[in-house]
């Protein structure tokens, strides 16, 4: 335990860059999210295909490798088109970068499946009136959409946000010192992993804590004038 | 000529002309890359096995609401659904290393010093937890005549446990399982973090071996993509056959037109085909 407390800062730093890798995820996401559940939604077959194809291709494949293709690859194909066009010679993709750009894109997609749901759950005839009554797209969307929709997509929001904070361990395989990186090795210097894995349990279940706190407080405010079984 | 033949050398030519891949590469280590799927395969449904295996008994004590027994397993259940499994894995891969004591006992040698071993263990405890909480929720979600007209038979706890809570409990909760085996699969990656050559470990491989970017990762996606695709269309054919009953047969609810549409083209498709 004393090592711990002596190795405080560098855990604590790790868990500052765990945390801010993902909310900028989380953002990333939403917005992914958001462009996805319309996507899928659209009267246009291409596009609805596009969603579609999108969702599938991330389920389908492994967040590691993902990540590692997009760190490794990007990296060689962003490199390769400037040598090509001969607009930058070479350019370095951090391990902060990649691991936002892959979480956001890979829970993008969970984030989409859950908006859809909830936009579906919202009845037609609300966004009828609402369009009847003079309302454009935007305020629509603003005013009768959102509000419902945040209401219907919060547990499954929650859900995906608890299991982005676990995905964001992955990013210490690709070097970035996030909490686990930091863990290991302050643990493999002091030959004292365990208590130091079982500290990093620790950080990690107050986080997934405090935001399910968090979250339920913002589910009883959308949740005002709903009757509760 | 040797059809074989030709299709290499048009794949030689094709990789040193047209393509940034190299298919040739690829091509040749194919070999390992079936040994790695192997790797995963088995990582992923001996954990799901196992896994399930003690999943069952959990999730009657979590359901019944067991004293002491319940919040023992609540516990276990919220650590390991709670921290991410690669920290799991390090737990049990590094860190019981910590303790002379484990490293003098006699599962050390055989068990607990070989990655193969701790992984299993940790993707088994991992997916345990997971399975034990949806299924405490299929089992609550019984419906009470089903009970009682059970009990009304004259069926023993334990064979209404048999024939009628715990086959229609795992009904309900076949579509959750589908995504615990997706996520056990793709949770099987982190295998390769520990030295395991599974499909990523055999793609990081051949990526460091000849200083590649992308053709390693690339593989290993279409390996999973395609392990993916197969499990899903297993799942699917084991809904229709176990859920057929659950099946929407018709939605009109308005505004969902295009998906009621979609569901009753295929609902039709399917009929046709049998």
């Amino acid at each position: 335990m004393d090592v711990i407390f002596e190795y405080r800062q560098i855990l604590i730093q790790g868990t500052l860059v765990t945390i801010s890798l993902a909310v900028l995820s989380l953002a990333l996401s939403i917005v992914l999210g958001l462009i996805g559940a319309f996507a899928k939604l659209s009267p246009t077959r291409g596009i609805r295909r596009m969603g579609n194809v999108y969702t599938l291709f991330v389920r389908s494949v492994p967040d590691l490798v993902l990540m590692m293709l997009i760190f490794f690859g990007g990296q060689t194909l962003l490199s390769q088109i400037g040598g090509l066009t001969g607009l930058w010679d070479y350019i370095e993709i951090n391990q902060f970068v990649a691991g936002v750009l892959t979480l956001g894109f890979i829970f993008g997609a969970y984030m989409s499946e859950t908006f859809r749901g909830a936009i579906l759950a919202i009845p037609q005839g609300q966004i009828e009136a609402a369009r009847a009554v003079g309302m454009s797209p935007g305020q629509v969307f603003r005013i009768v959409t959102w509000p419902q929709m945040v209401r219907f997509a919060l547990p499954s929001f929650t859900n995906n946000w608890l299991v982005l904070v676990k995905s964001t361990a992955l990013v210490s395989v690709i070097g970035l010192h996030d909490l686990v990186w930091n863990a290991f090795s302050a643990g493999r210097s002091t030959h004292q992993l365990f208590s130091f894995m079982i500290a990093v349990m620790g950080v990690y279940l107050v986080i997934t804590g405090l935001s399910d706190l968090l979250l339920r407080m913002v589910d009883r405010k959308y949740a005002v004038g709903v009757r509760r079984a | 000529m040797n059809p074989e033949r030709s299709f290499y050398e048009y794949l030689e030519s094709f990789s040193e002309n047209q393509s940034p891949i190299d298919f040739v590469l690829i091509y040749d280590n194919l070999g390992r890359f079936f040994d790695g799927a192997l790797v995963t395969l088995q990582l992923t449904f001996l954990a799901l096995l196992v896994g399930g295996l003690i999943a069952v008994p959990l999730a009657i004590a979590r359901a019944y609401r067991k004293p002491f027994l319940s919040p023992a397993i609540r516990v276990y259940t919220y650590v390991f659904c709670g921290t991410p499994l690669l920290v799991q894995v390090y737990l049990f891969y590094f860190g019981l290393g910590q303790f002379t004591t484990v490293q003098e006992s006699f599962l050390w040698d055989p068990i607990l010093s070989n990655p193969w071993w701790c992984v299993i263990i940790a993707f088994t405890l991992n997916t345990a937890a997971y399975t034990t909480e949806f299924l405490r929720g299929a089992i609550e979600a019984t419906p009470h005549g089903e009970v009682e007209a059970a009990k009304a038979c004259g069926m023993s706890p334990f064979t209404r446990m048999r024939l009628v809570i715990l086959p229609n409990a795992f009904r309900r909760a076949l579509p959750a399982y589908s995504n615990e085996v997706i996520f056990t699969l793709h949770g099987s990656v982190i295998a390769s973090t520990v030295t395991l050559q599974d499909l990523l470990g055999v793609g990081r491989w051949l990526n460091g071996r000849y200083y590649l970017a992308y053709e390693g990762f690339l593989t290993a996606m279409m390996f999973y993509m395609a392990i993916v695709f197969l499990i899903t269309f297993a799942f699917k054919m084991a809904e229709k056959r176990f859920l057929g009953h659950l099946r929407p047969r018709e939605t009109s609810v308005p505004g969902t037109a295009n998906i009621a549409a979609r569901v009753a083209r295929l609902d039709h498709h399917s009929q046709n085909l049998r």
